[in-house]
């Protein structure tokens, strides 16, 4: 057992024991939904219903649907393509990274930031997809042998990239979280009633047996997957940034985009962490393992990375005019003067403005702030990649050729479909699966548990 | 051959360990441990070697490298080198810049997946497999030390007396063909 500062806030509140955690955990997957997940689960399933008509539709028609034109011919489709991965990526920061810096706050939280991160790259993985109008030669994308000739996918293209870091993100990150889960799965089946779900959970839950061998494997495998999975929360966004900054479009052409935008996906991320489990630990009753202080990390984590969105922006700026190339200043200039000043205007508030909020202890240890601040967020870093992609290509170096997007009511659609799609996943989640890591947070009980620090022999020796 | 296996049930890992540290240096073997989450340093004591899976994980990524390496040199270079604006790749060295991302993604890949299906099997825990912990609350709150008298040379009635003095909650005796 790791002992820890007394100054440092517990963890776990409350006077808990092994047994008390487990069924605060368990209840809810055991009891009857409230009638508010019905609700919920009814709302969103009806969003993502339409957004599936939307994509049906889309696919039957063809991507002519969307408001595209000649001069923008990437808007809506790549802008929530970018922000679902971006928000995929504090679910495997927190689960990854953080696991590397033993931050043991990470336990209450990663399981939902890492379901969060699952479903948003599907989300996100959804959009080239679809993007290609004709989703049945999607496998066109893999270097497989062929009908005709000896033709390859290009392995020089950015976009081909692409496809690989979506797909090694979203498979190890399924893995990773699936092998945390199967301990926990196997709590729910030593304890399930009703046949059907102890059937269920057996299944799900692999014959796991908890031999000290297997635990010991176990750990292995959770230290060697964060350490496979740290560099791919940095290389994933560092290619979905490529597939601008390769490109010579001003505004596009930035050798600074990798890091900034990987600051961007982090920041966005932990921004939906905080919509999500703001409401879950509530709904749930799960207060007393991610309060406050949980709350308070992530809001510097916020704070952190909005702070290196703002330097990069603000950098960008500088060198656009510094560089002295006048259609690199144009492209700038243009974005924060011409017909789509409103939407930088946004990303600048949400983004650079909003996050120094969280310098304030009071401000960032509210969760009603924190949770208004969260939704500001993802709105701003929804513009960000909208005013990279948009006001980029709008005005290009033929000025007959400016032109002015206008989403369709597909695009509309579409978009506001897949929000309703992962929601309808993240209560399934939810309802069915352990949203905390329950058996490793007993791990940390003893250590970081409030009845055991304020108990007079946790500083004495074993 | 008959058999016989203890069960000793602890609620508190501390407990556990302390107390198999004692039977251990009294010369009883202990088979095994069940437990709902790692106990660290109960390893040791029992004579459970580290694993070795973290060498199998650089093995699966060192092939993922070769794979990636010698895929792409042939689609790339050997099979149909394409022309791109006049950045011809007839040679791996010319373009290995390029290659670097999806190398890099098919080495992690490999090793993550590797890595976790050897892990699986290894366990023996895939779907459909049956569970094999003693009690089902050692998924909960409880841990259970687990000792065959066929592996032990000490009598039933001195190991029940050393047991004894582990300050245990429950003890389930059971005989095995």
């Amino acid at each position: 057992m790791q002992k820890e500062a007394v100054i440092r806030e517990p963890l776990i509140l409350g006077h808990k024991t092994y047994h008390d955690i487990t069924e605060d955990v368990c209840r809810p997957i055991e009891d009857k939904a409230p009638k508010m997940w019905y609700i919920l689960f009814g709302i969103a399933l009806i969003i993502g219903l339409y957004g599936v008509g939307c994509i049906l539709y889309l696919l039957g028609t063809g991507v002519g649907v969307w408001g595209l034109n000649k001069t923008i011919g990437w808007a809506w489709d790549i802008t929530n393509f970018v922000w679902w991965v971006g928000i995929g990526h504090a679910g495997t920061l927190i689960s990854a990274v953080l696991l590397l810096f033993r931050q043991k706050w990470r336990m209450a939280i990663n399981r939902s930031a890492e379901a969060m991160t699952i479903f948003a790259v599907f989300m996100a993985g959804l959009f080239p997809l679809i993007h290609m109008g004709r989703l049945w030669v999607g496998y066109w994308v893999l270097p497989l042998p062929n009908q005709f000739g000896s033709l390859w996918v290009n392995f020089n293209s950015p976009l081909l990239w692409d496809v690989f870091a979506i797909s090694t993100y979203l498979s190890v990150s399924v893995v990773f979280w699936y092998i945390g889960l199967i301990p926990d799965f196997a709590t729910i089946r030593d304890r399930a009633k009703k046949p059907l779900s102890k059937k269920m959970y057996s299944i799900l839950s692999f014959g796991w047996s908890g031999r000290a061998k297997n635990w010991n494997r176990f750990e292995m495998v959770s230290l060697v997957l964060a350490g496979l999975a740290t560099p791919l929360v940095f290389s994933v966004h560092s290619i979905v940034s490529f597939d601008f900054a390769t490109s010579i479009v001003p505004g596009w052409h930035t050798t600074i985009f990798p890091p900034y935008f990987v600051a961007g996906a982090v920041f966005s991320g932990f921004a939906m962490v905080q919509t999500l489990l703001l409401i879950m630990r509530k709904a749930m009753s799960l207060e007393a393992y991610i309060h406050t202080k949980h709350i308070e990390y992530m809001n510097i984590v916020i704070m952190v990375t909005g702070s290196i969105v703002g330097t990069a922006y603000i950098t960008e700026l500088f060198i656009s005019w510094y560089s002295g190339v006048e259609y690199e200043a144009y492209a700038f200039l243009n974005r924060a003067t011409g017909p789509y000043w409103w939407a930088y205007w946004s990303m600048m508030t949400c983004n650079v403005l909003s996050p120094q909020l969280m310098w304030f202890r009071k401000l960032r240890r509210s969760l009603l702030f924190t949770f208004f601040i969260s939704i500001i967020v993802n709105i701003g870093m929804w513009f960000e990649r909208y005013v990279i992609i948009v006001t980029s290509l709008h005005r290009d170096y033929l000025p007959s050729a400016w032109s002015m997007h206008y989403p369709s009511h597909i695009d509309i659609g579409v978009y506001i479909g897949t929000i309703g799609l992962f929601f309808v996943f993240f209560l399934l989640f939810a309802r069915f699966f352990p949203v905390l890591a329950l058996n490793e947070v007993k791990t940390i009980l003893k250590g970081s548990g409030q009845s055991y620090k304020e108990s007079p022999d946790y500083h004495k020796h074993h | 051959m008959t058999d016989k296996v203890i069960y000793v049930m602890y609620d508190d890992d501390q407990v556990l360990k302390d107390g198999a540290m004692k039977l251990v240096s009294k010369g009883i073997k202990i088979s095994e441990v069940f437990s709902p989450f790692a106990i660290h340093g109960i390893d040791p004591i029992i004579g459970i070697k580290n694993t070795r899976l973290g060498i199998m994980a650089f093995l699966y990524g060192l092939t993922g490298l070769t794979l990636a390496t010698v895929g792409m040199r042939f689609f790339m270079v050997t099979d149909w080198p394409i022309n791109v604006g006049g950045k011809p790749n007839f040679t791996y060295l010319q373009n290995i810049l390029a290659f670097i991302p999806v190398t890099f993604e098919f080495t992690v890949l490999c090793a993550a997946h590797g890595m976790a299906i050897t892990y699986l099997l290894r366990n023996k825990t895939l779907p459909g497999m049956p569970a094999q912990n003693p009690d089902p609350r050692t998924t909960d709150d409880k841990f259970v030390i687990e000792i065959r008298l066929s592996e032990n040379s000490m009598k039933e009635a001195d190991l029940d007396l050393l047991l004894n003095e582990t300050s245990y909650i429950e003890l389930d005796k059971k005989n095995i063909d």
